[in-house]
């Protein structure tokens, strides 16, 4: 390389140890890769860097760069310290919205391995944490090629700003035995019914569906998205009584007793004399525990669906918020309940727009407004299942209480009808 | 004027691709019809569905941010030892799913001979889950990569075996906006000085309705500096936040000595036994010093040893404390108890003692 090669004596600190080091992955590309601009890209960067971290500061600011027809979904990074390091002076990141389960074949990373080192930096992150695959280092020109290129043959760009961002999903029924619902069809219905507000920023500040299969929610939907679909059963859940006893007979009673029967937080367990789990279905909360502890022996009941819970953000602004149940429990089966959830999704999202401030989450504007204020605006009925308890205080005004008594008494007769239709 | 520029190039707005098409055909095949499974040993995992079909896991820690060549390698593997089908776990970790029990053992000591890390199963800590940091964040006050890479490096046993009583997710953050995360431990920054302003810039640089509009304690209010429109910070109010530095850059709030790191507990996104939780702070005014961070290394080691000495089968970071209580966690820590841990945020009075439970 004719170019001086930027000392790096910090971040060669973190090429020793025994995990991986992403420096030495940087310095493969500096030092190795036969395309004379990635080395040179490979190097700036590192020296920028290690200024870094010599002087304890960042030096990327943002800007406006975007591909032809969208307003998201690239993150422009300029140097103010380009002049020191002009090949990095430009570093975009692009973000593209992977298959819901993160899933590729090997074909296909080579692929985007193959575009992105045509027109980007070389390095890419498998996942953001909010589930984009991060191509980071592209300069303004190449970030709309590469785009483009990848874009034929199958892949577009995720939301950034204040839009429906890319949503995640767990690896669920494609290989976990707790999944009750499909998370695959799910994450592709909603997020592809709301394509132009991934792509065009236009709501009050961002939105993010997330999807687990069950509720040991392994993709955190309830503390990191807008929107949680999280897979659920009502029935009576599965007991296979044989490999219960064989799951006794090889960790022990007192095993059982200590980290299943005691460890329900309903108390809805039992162990018999003679070996067996009994359930009181009625008191299960599906929270999973037992499940996750015995899951050849212990199995979700057959009549699955999902909880949708609305409102979890992080801190930014009035502090970290859960998303509460909105729907607790639907079943997703036909062609007309994913319709159910879309436009479920539609009204919040609608509701949300008329009525949240700038920059306000959806979270925050329920906080602002009371749950009861949402629920009339996307014409939700309330549910005791919404809430941990009943009010506690008595300042608040009844006067409409026969009516409302009256409607909860309609709508019980109705479910014990469709039941017995059903 | 080129052709590009003359009739440019509509996207196809495909959004989200379809995922079954990237997808080990027995998962395919037994889309939904999972029965067990079955964990042979830390890093591997054994899916049994009702046809009888199984599918076997193995699970590497890499450095996440990869270069070409290392996805080059990791396919390389993927296609030898493999099925040339992988995944990526919400925490970065590579999956490799394999039909033949047998391919499993040489894949194993493929990735390992490689320098990939198998592990992160179950009862381990696996990898860190973390944001940009320096590499290409525009408003870190940290590397994230960095402290990752140094962490791990000392918790590498740990993610490869399953010695601790439950799974341990940490994550990091660079800003207090925090895009890493809740973790049952979790590294962050932390700010403990207000923005410094640059006067000269504000006027040029920031819509000040909108910067004042984002402060969570209303510390800022439009002012004439120099007889230039600019903005000024109440600094008693000011919480140190940074909330103010995206929509306005001149208000500096990095800063190479005063922001520090912060550790936080506790947090649990499973409903598992009790509902899930945010972490809470217990440690802060840790110093942001790069290139080994050696001190937030040593708090969380220090933690994580008592967790495991500790805590029962099955009980997460959240779930012990909960059982032995707070006092008894400061004391097995050695960590100090300061008036920084008593929230004064709204809902604090939640968090308040309201009950003769104490503990002796
Ligand atoms: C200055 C601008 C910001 C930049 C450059 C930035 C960048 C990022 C990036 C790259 C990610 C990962 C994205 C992915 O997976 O594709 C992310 C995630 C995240 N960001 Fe930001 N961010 C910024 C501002 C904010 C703000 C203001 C907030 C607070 C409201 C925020 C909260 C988050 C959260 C909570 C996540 C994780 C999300 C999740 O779990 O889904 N970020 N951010
Ligand atoms: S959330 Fe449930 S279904 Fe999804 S991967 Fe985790 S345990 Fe399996
Ligand atoms: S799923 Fe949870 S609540 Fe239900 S029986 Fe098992 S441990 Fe108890
Ligand atoms: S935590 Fe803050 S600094 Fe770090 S990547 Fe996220 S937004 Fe950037
Ligand atoms: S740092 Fe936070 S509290 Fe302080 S002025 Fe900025 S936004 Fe307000």
């Amino acid at each position: 390389m004719a170019k001086k090669i930027h000392e790096t004596p910090m971040l060669d600190e973190l090429e020793k140890g025994p995990w991986p080091s992403f420096i030495s992955g940087i310095k493969r590309l500096r030092d190795q890769h036969p395309d004379e601009r990635i080395r040179g890209v490979a190097n700036d960067l590192l020296g920028q860097l290690e200024h870094s971290y010599e002087t304890r500061k960042g030096y990327w600011k943002g800007g406006t760069v975007s591909v032809y027809g969208y307003g998201s979904g690239v993150i422009p990074r300029f140097s103010e310290v380009g002049d020191a390091f002009p090949e990095s002076r430009e570093f975009h990141t692009l973000r593209v919205q992977p298959p819901a389960g993160n899933f590729y074949t090997t074909d296909m990373l080579r692929q985007l391995a193959d575009s992105w080192e045509k027109w980007g930096s070389g390095l890419i992150t498998f996942h953001g944490q909010t589930g984009n695959i991060m191509f980071i280092g592209a300069s303004t020109d190449a970030t709309q090629h590469f785009f483009d290129e990848i874009n034929e043959y199958g892949w577009d760009l995720g939301g950034a700003g204040p839009c429906v961002r890319t949503g995640m999903s767990c690896v669920g029924a494609a290989r976990c035995e707790m999944s009750c619902c499909n998370e695959q069809r799910i994450h592709r219905t909603l997020l592809n019914r709301f394509t132009d507000d991934v792509h065009r920023p236009s709501l009050p500040y961002k939105f993010k569906f997330k999807i687990s299969g069950c509720p040991n929610d392994c993709v955190n939907s309830i503390e990191r998205s807008d929107f949680a679909i999280i897979g659920i059963w009502r029935d009576n859940m599965k007991i296979d009584q044989d490999a219960v006893k064989e799951f006794i007979e090889k960790k022990g009673r007192q095993y059982v007793i200590d980290n299943v029967i005691t460890r329900c937080p309903t108390n809805c367990m039992t162990l018999t004399d003679d070996d067996r789990i009994i359930v009181k279905d009625e008191d299960c909360v599906r929270c999973m525990h037992c499940l996750n502890v015995m899951p050849k022996a212990l199995h979700p009941g057959d009549d699955k669906g999902v909880s949708v819970l609305i409102g979890g953000k992080r801190t930014l602004k009035i502090g970290d918020l859960m998303g509460t149940v909105i729907v607790p429990f639907m079943k997703l089966e036909t062609e007309e309940d994913y319709q159910k959830l879309v436009e479920l999704a539609e009204n919040a999202i609608d509701f949300w727009a008329e009525n949240g401030l700038e920059h306000e989450r959806i979270g925050e504007m329920i906080e602002r407004i009371g749950l009861v204020n949402f629920l009339e605006g996307i014409g939700v009925e309330p549910d005791p299942n919404m809430v941990l308890h009943p009010r506690q205080t008595s300042y608040v005004r009844t006067d409409g209480w026969d009516e409302e008594a009256e409607k909860w008494f309609r709508r019980k007769l109705e479910e014990k009808k469709q039941a017995a239709a059903g | 004027m080129t052709q590009a520029q003359a009739t440019p190039r509509m996207p196809i707005e495909s959004g989200c691709p379809d995922g079954f098409q990237y997808m080990h055909p027995v998962m395919r095949r037994n889309f939904g019809q999972w029965k067990y499974h079955e964990h042979p040993r830390p890093g591997v995992l054994r899916h049994v569905a009702y046809s009888g079909e199984e599918i076997w896991t193995v699970k590497a820690g890499t450095q996440r941010i990869l270069d070409v060549f290392t996805i080059r390698k990791l396919c390389e593997i993927g296609d030898k030892y493999a099925d040339g089908y992988v995944r990526f776990t919400i925490r970065s970790n590579i999956e490799f799913m394999v039909a033949d029990k047998n391919k499993v053992e040489p894949l194993i000591n493929a990735l390992e001979e490689a320098g990939f890390v198998v592990g992160g199963t179950a009862n381990s800590v696996t990898m860190i889950s973390h944001t940009q940091g320096w590499l290409h964040c525009d408003i870190p006050g940290t590397d994230a990569s960095g402290v990752v890479k140094a962490m791990m490096d000392e918790l590498i046993d740990e993610f490869r075996n399953c010695r601790m009583p439950n799974r341990v997710h940490i994550t990091t953050s660079c800003c207090q906006i925090n895009c890493g995360g809740q973790g049952d431990i979790a590294i962050n920054v932390q700010h403990t000085k207000p923005p410094r302003i640059n006067h000269d810039q504000v006027a040029n640089v920031c819509e000040r309705p909108a910067v004042v509009a984002r402060c969570p304690v209303a510390a800022i209010r439009p002012a004439l500096v120099d007889g230039k429109p600019s903005l000024e910070v109440d600094e008693k109010k000011c919480i140190c936040c940074g909330a103010c530095y995206p929509p306005c850059p001149p208000m500096q709030i990095n800063d190479p000595e005063h922001t520090k790191l912060a550790i936080w507990v506790g947090g649990n996104h499973s409903n598992a036994r009790g509902r899930p939780t945010f972490h809470k702070l217990v440690a802060a005014g840790i110093p942001n010093n790069p290139p080994r961070w050696p001190e937030a290394t040593a708090i969380v080691k220090r933690i994580l040893r008592a967790y495991q000495q500790d805590a029962r089968d099955w009980e997460r970071i959240n779930d012990w404390i909960e059982r032995i209580g707070w006092p008894r966690f400061f004391e097995l820590t050695g960590l100090p108890f300061t008036k920084y841990h008593i929230d004064n945020w709204r809902g604090a009075r939640n968090s308040l003692n309201a009950s003769t439970h104490i503990r002796f």
